[in-house]
């Protein structure tokens, strides 16, 4: 569109006029890159400052003995720590538990209730109303009442357990796998490695999809709105069913709108915090417990950090939760990318 | 459509349709009961005695309305609803401010270093709080900014997402409507101002309610910038008062049932544009 600054026109046979209007463009470039920068000052400022330099400074202190207070350089040994610590180990599997139970079933719940909302029903805003109304609030009123519903002696959940003939759960005060606890109700001896995530670990993902799944929907009903009605006439009029309809049409063009979600939720769930704390530090409870079974990566990292005062410690456990995020986008990009569907 | 095609059918052919409509609805009401379960748990217990929250029972006998003053006094409620309005005004002027001006930057300036600071604006975006937080915190108690407002809000004044937002939205207007503004006598700053911001306003309403909801709804930072009482915002002081209140349930949900008072009313307000917003953008409030 404009010159490059550096317009270094041939010089030759080149008219008084042209070297003028050459400097004015210059010059009209030149106060424009001024005024840009000033325009851009107050937003630099604070993203340099608070989202930017902290990046090199996290680094910074990952390499130092660092508790409250700046001590010696360690270099790695804050990383190395991390690959020998038990508790990252069982952290981790904490977070692979909450994203696999959280992410796949929120979004084929979403799809699904996304796609009956499309059905042209009546009542649509109102129901759209209601299933996003969870996604507003707050985590920690909400999770005051879910905390509630899950009380093991008077909440509804054991209650309605009870009406059909179930003991009543210990939910959030619960250790235990759940695949152990089914089993042990089916008098099946479970192996330890079979436990499966524990029963508070679940109530907190219950609480979880409740509060997502309104976001997941109305991206969904988005893209269900994107997809051009031509297709399912034609397919209609072939004679095609309601089902094949959403197999054949629906599934493989939401799909770009899935991709989507599936990396945001993945994301979203592996720094999953504010639910787990808010469920887990209320009376007769201890952050991330119990036994440590809901401790995810970043509450074990906020535990270190807040708990412990080890900021080396803390700042080299983010950049090891970073470096799974990061490479789990980009192998979603590459494997998901060649199957998504696009026009 | 639908309805068109069907009704040239005999009502033989209607009646699997009728059905799937019925089990269609069916889905859909136990789905919406389910998602509004735990608003009329919380109302509902926010009304009870003491002795009925530990009675097992669904409703209570009489509604108890003097639990909501009870809560309210029971911690400085008033001051957290001070200093969540101040800090989430705050913060979305700042962001309104900021990104509008970079957004515009981006959008229609041509200038040296355009695609660089672009990319690096946006490289940000990539950033998780996590890595933020410790350094963040060491920032903060150097600048002597621990328990203050601006440690609240200054950090969060600025959204390189929102700037990316804008950007794309200041893009589509169209380069003649410039071309003449100039012709006019306009700069870039009267551009901006007369014709750029009148013409982006659901951009801009909807930066500012995903900026609002998201210092409204903030937890980790508040908790770990704040010292005293008197500095909590909302959120965290709901969450003390979670922790300290213990077993007067039906205070907790009277509490819980004030401070999102707010916000839904704010979402029956402002409905179109959260769901506009998140359906154009895909953006996490």
């Amino acid at each position: 569109m404009s010159l490059p600054a550096s317009a270094d026109a041939p010089s030759v046979a080149i008219s008084n006029r042209a070297m003028n209007a050459v400097a004015a463009h210059r010059r009209r470039y030149l106060r424009e890159t001024l005024l840009a920068y000033l325009f851009l000052l107050p937003a630099g400022i604070i993203i340099f400052t608070f989202h930017l330099l902290p990046v090199f400074y996290a680094f910074y202190i990952s390499l130092h003995r660092w508790i409250l207070v700046k001590g010696g350089f360690i270099g790695l040994n804050n990383f190395v720590r991390v690959f020998k610590d038990p508790a990252f180990y069982q952290s981790l599997q904490v977070t692979v538990f909450y994203v696999l139970g959280t992410v796949p079933l929120t979004i084929i719940l979403s799809v699904i209730i996304a796609y009956l909302l499309f059905q042209k029903i009546r009542g649509l805003s109102l129901f759209r109303t209601i299933y996003f109304l969870p996604y507003i609030v707050s985590s920690v009123a909400a999770g005051a009442v879910w905390t509630w519903i899950f009380n093991p002696r008077f909440g509804p959940v054991n209650m309605i357990l009870n009406a059909i003939g179930i003991a009543s759960q210990k939910w959030l005060l619960e250790p235990r796998g759940v695949f152990e606890l089914i089993g042990r109700a089916f008098g099946i001896a479970v192996p330890a490695w079979a436990a499966g995530p524990s029963q508070a670990l679940v109530a907190i993902m219950v609480f979880a999809i409740w509060q997502v799944m309104g976001f997941d929907i109305v991206v969904f009903l988005a893209g269900l709105g994107a997809i051009p009605n031509e297709l399912y006439e034609a397919a209609r009029i072939d004679g095609a069913s309601g089902w094949q309809l959403f197999r054949r049409i629906t599934i493989p063009m939401l799909s770009p709108t899935t991709f989507f979600v599936l990396i945001i939720s993945i994301i979203g769930s592996f720094q999953a915090f504010n639910h787990i704390y808010v469920m887990t530090s209320s009376a007769g409870g201890s952050l991330g417990g119990p036994l440590g079974t809901t401790s995810t990566l970043t509450i074990y990292m906020f535990r270190q950090f807040w708990d412990n005062q080890n900021m080396g410690y803390g700042a080299a456990l983010a950049f090891v939760l970073f470096a799974i995020i990061l490479t789990l986008t980009i192998l979603q990009n590459q494997i998901l990318e060649k199957r998504v569907h696009y026009n | 459509m639908q309805t068109t095609v069907v009704t040239q059918h005999s009502l033989r052919m209607r009646l699997p349709y009728l059905m799937g409509r019925t089990g269609v609805y069916f889905v859909l009401i136990v789905g919406a009961i389910i998602a509004a379960f735990p608003f009329v748990w919380m109302v509902l217990t926010s009304l009870k005695s003491y002795q009925e929250t530990a009675l097992r029972v669904w409703l209570p006998s009489q509604l108890l309305f003097s639990n909501y003053p009870q809560a309210w006094n029971q911690a400085p409620f008033a001051r957290y609803f001070f200093n969540t309005t101040v800090v989430a005004t705050a913060t979305v002027a700042g962001v309104v401010f900021t990104s509008t001006l970079a957004a515009y930057a981006f959008a229609r300036m041509e200038f040296f270093g355009k695609r660089v600071l672009f990319i690096i604006f946006l490289t940000t975006l990539m950033i998780p709080f996590e890595i933020l937080m410790i350094p963040d915190f060491v920032i903060i108690t150097r600048l002597g900014w621990a328990n203050t407002y601006a440690a609240l809000i200054v950090p969060w004044t600025a959204s390189a997402f929102q700037i990316f937002l804008l950007r794309q939205f200041f893009a589509t207007i169209p380069k003649d409507l410039y071309d003449a503004a100039v012709l006019d006598g306009a700069d870039h700053l009267a551009f901006l101002r007369l014709v750029v911001i009148p013409l982006s306003r659901p951009a801009l309403v909807t930066v500012m309610l995903f900026s609002f909801l998201g210092s409204w709804k903030a937890l980790v930072w508040p908790l770990i910038v704040t010292k005293s009482e008197t500095m909590r915002t909302l959120e965290l002081g709901l969450s003390s008062y979670v922790q300290e209140a213990g077993t007067q349930t039906q205070l907790l949900m009277a509490a819980a049932v004030f401070t999102i008072a707010p916000i839904i009313v704010l979402y029956f307000l402002g409905q179109k544009q959260f769901i506009e917003g998140i359906a154009t953008s895909g953006l996490k409030g």
